[in-house]
């Protein structure tokens, strides 16, 4: 078996081949795959990938440029969607767009995907003033953009309120036994404009499944984007997921995480306020078990005045799971009178279960209100005591308060179709039966 | 319907009670006065079944069935039910959440099917109007920023709802305003029947305003020192408890 970081360098050539080699894009898939070359996969040596070894994940011979070969419906992906809103759907299946499943526009806006927008002169300019702007040239970000070549491109200009939700969803079938995907995403939302995005990564099938996606977010003046990661993959799974988000004046940006499943998933957040009166809130519930890991690595740079951040991260492991919370909170010299706050709370249920939790504080400006806590606890006895007292037996009195130690985390979801159907999931993991709606 | 005979129990190596008596039949109201520190609230603690409390001597008999041995969720199923001075706040479980699976879960260690959907919402429309509370109060989050007064509306709700036996009331009246107070107050004597009982500790009268008690017992220093009827109970409010005190120590 090949090395894995020799098959992707030998593969490149061959999948520049597909590609059109005269287009803006070369060169910086050139630049990329040289980086990645030179860097390589991260090893536990750096500092940010302590506590998550990618070893045993990359010791799979996977299919680094998978074919298509299945043909869905739409009833084998129903239940991955949110089936009840009226949404725009780009769907991928084995890194190929699907135009029969999905539901995109050019109608004043585009909703679209990636390969359309590198391939066509009139998304030239786009394409230069945004594409691989701001993700950063560490190993594993430089080796997906130099395979990027699909993925969803969004691009609302400005004063658009889009109405309809936008549902990005990657689905990999595949017929070999280990597939590596690499989607890239942008999304640039203009001036005064609003969207609200929901992204998953799913497989249909027992196969091995590596996804290595970056997705690039620009938030410009007055735009207000709302962004929801649903991470319940298969156990055979993996996911690194790496978003960068840059957000210039008074623009309003969130990220809701709900990870619950694949093998192993790191999440790489990274936002930068490049403007002030900036509002950024990220949020994220993790609830594992078996021998899942999942790793939260996030940093919020404040460079201007007057910004708020506010982060909010819970977990919940059992068995032999572990997690990883690295929050990291950069305050720059001349960002004066920002308001950073950041959470990080997490119940162990098994002996066996592990948290490394990290909260950073980095603050170079001298007028600031900066607050962080981390817990790692069990659970409350007195509240515990409550709930048995009313009949509710230990095992489901537990449930319970994980419920709503989770649950928490859901008020500032802003698409209630997406709360019901988050709530059922937690619900699920837990064990828990919940209540009608009155 | 309870029967407790020369109870002792201790927490943490602390004796607090000290050789309880009562005996609670159904259709009686019981009142347990006594001063702070008493041991008032250990007894309702130690009856609900919290597991802190060692009981080193004595026994609690619950229709002739010993009770000491059993988990809290095993005596509330039985109908024993109380209501918390301090109620706990649970952030993210609504109140409907948390009492449909109270019920549910008593229903299904009795043996009995659940209760359908159409049923639940009935009887929760009805409880909150006896109770005068507002339907939006349900989908709340449990006693999560709730008022002193709102808490203890939400633990006679609770008791609306279960239906027990037997209620003991801890201190319900603390924190409540004497609207509050008349609410709850009309809600417990409407739950009142011949076949159930009520427990009702209190520091203070003005709650047997309200609710009228058929006997009312002194506990000090984890001891019941005297019993007596609603006039007792007048006499402490006039004469305060310096005087059981001093009438002990003669």
């Amino acid at each position: 078996m090949t090395d894995l970081k020799e098959k992707l360098l030998s593969s490149f050539i061959a999948f520049e081949n597909q590609t059109n080699i005269d287009s803006y894009v070369h060169d910086i898939r050139s630049e990329a795959i040289k980086q990645f070359e030179s860097i390589g996969f991260p090893t536990k040596k750096l500092e940010n990938w302590k506590y998550t070894s990618l070893k045993k994940l990359l010791n799979n011979d996977y299919s680094v440029l998978p074919q298509l070969n299945n043909v869905l419906e739409f009833k084998d992906i129903r239940k991955y969607l949110i089936d009840d809103i009226d949404s725009y759907k780009i769907i991928f299946v084995d890194g190929k767009y699907c135009s029969h499943l999905s539901e995109t526009t050019h109608e004043g806006m585009d909703i679209c995907i990636l390969s359309a927008a590198l391939s066509q002169p009139k998304y030239e300019l786009i394409i230069e003033n945004y594409f691989n702007k701001i993700a950063n040239d560490d190993g594993i970000t430089s080796l997906n953009t130099a395979f990027s070549n699909e993925g969803a491109f969004v691009h609302i200009p400005k004063n658009k309120f889009v109405e309809k939700s936008i549902q990005i969803i990657h689905f990999s079938t595949g017929n070999e036994s280990s597939l590596m995907f690499q989607p890239r995403n942008i999304i640039v939302v203009d001036e005064n404009s609003q969207v609200q995005i929901i992204e998953r990564h799913q497989s249909l099938s027992e196969n091995k499944v590596f996804t290595n996606s970056v997705t690039e977010i620009y938030a410009e003046k007055k735009s207000i984007i709302d962004y929801y990661k649903i991470q319940n993959d298969n156990l055979q799974s993996s996911l690194i997921d790496n978003t960068y988000v840059n957000q210039e004046r008074n623009s309003t940006f969130s990220m809701h995480t709900f990870s619950f499943g694949n093998e192993l998933i790191r999440n790489n957040l990274n936002i930068s306020q490049n403007g002030q009166f900036i509002e950024t809130t990220i949020k994220g519930v993790t609830i594992i078990g078996e021998q899942q890991h999942v790793d939260h690595n996030t940093l919020i740079n404040h460079n201007k005045p007057n910004c708020n951040s506010h982060q909010d991260y819970k977990g919940i492991y059992n068995n032999k799971s572990t997690g990883v919370f690295n929050g990291r909170v950069l305050v720059n010299k001349q960002a004066q009178k920002i308001n950073a706050f950041q959470s990080n709370n997490n119940v162990l249920l098994s002996d066996k279960a592990t948290i490394n939790a990290k909260p950073q504080l980095e603050i170079y400006a001298d007028d600031v209100k900066c607050s962080h806590g981390c817990t790692v606890g069990q659970l409350d006895k007195n509240a515990l005591f409550y709930l048995k007292s009313r009949g509710i037996p230990q095992k489901e009195a537990t449930a319970l308060l994980m419920y709503g130690f989770a649950n928490n985390i859901l008020e500032s979801v802003k698409i209630p179709e997406i709360k019901t159907r988050i709530n059922h999931l937690i619900a699920n993991k837990l064990g828990v039966k919940i209540g009608f709606n009155l | 319907m309870l029967k407790i005979n020369n109870l002792h129990a201790k927490v943490e190596d602390k004796e607090i009670l000290k050789g309880i008596d009562l005996d609670i039949k159904a259709g009686e109201i019981h009142a347990i006065m006594g001063p702070n520190g008493s041991g008032k609230s250990t007894l309702a603690s130690v009856i609900a079944g919290k597991e802190e409390y060692e009981i080193t001597k004595g026994e609690m008999l619950y229709n002739n069935n010993p009770i000491d041995e059993l988990s809290a969720e095993e005596r509330a199923h039985k109908g024993i039910f109380m209501s918390f001075q301090y109620p706990i706040e649970i952030p993210g479980v609504t109140i409907t959440n948390f009492i449909k699976t109270a019920i549910n879960e008593t229903r299904k260690a009795r043996g009995e099917e659940e209760m359908p959907a159409n049923q639940m919402l009935k009887l929760l429309r009805e409880k909150c109007s006896m109770l005068e509370i507002d339907r939006k109060f349900l989908s709340r989050s449990i006693n999560d920023g709730f008022s002193g007064g709102e808490k203890k509306r939400n633990e006679i709700f609770q008791m609306a709802m279960l239906e027990p036996t037997l209620s003991i009331l801890d201190e319900t009246d603390s924190g409540l305003d004497i609207d509050a107070l008349k609410i709850v107050a009309s809600g417990v004597n409407k739950l009142k029947t011949k076949t159930n009982a009520t427990v009702v500790i209190t520091h203070y009268q003005r709650l047997l305003d309200y609710i009228i008690p058929d006997y009312v017992h002194v506990l000090f220093d984890g001891k019941i020192v005297k019993s007596g009827n609603k006039d007792l109970a007048i006499e402490l409010e006039k004469k305060g408890y310096d005087w059981i005190k001093e009438e002990i120590n003669n």
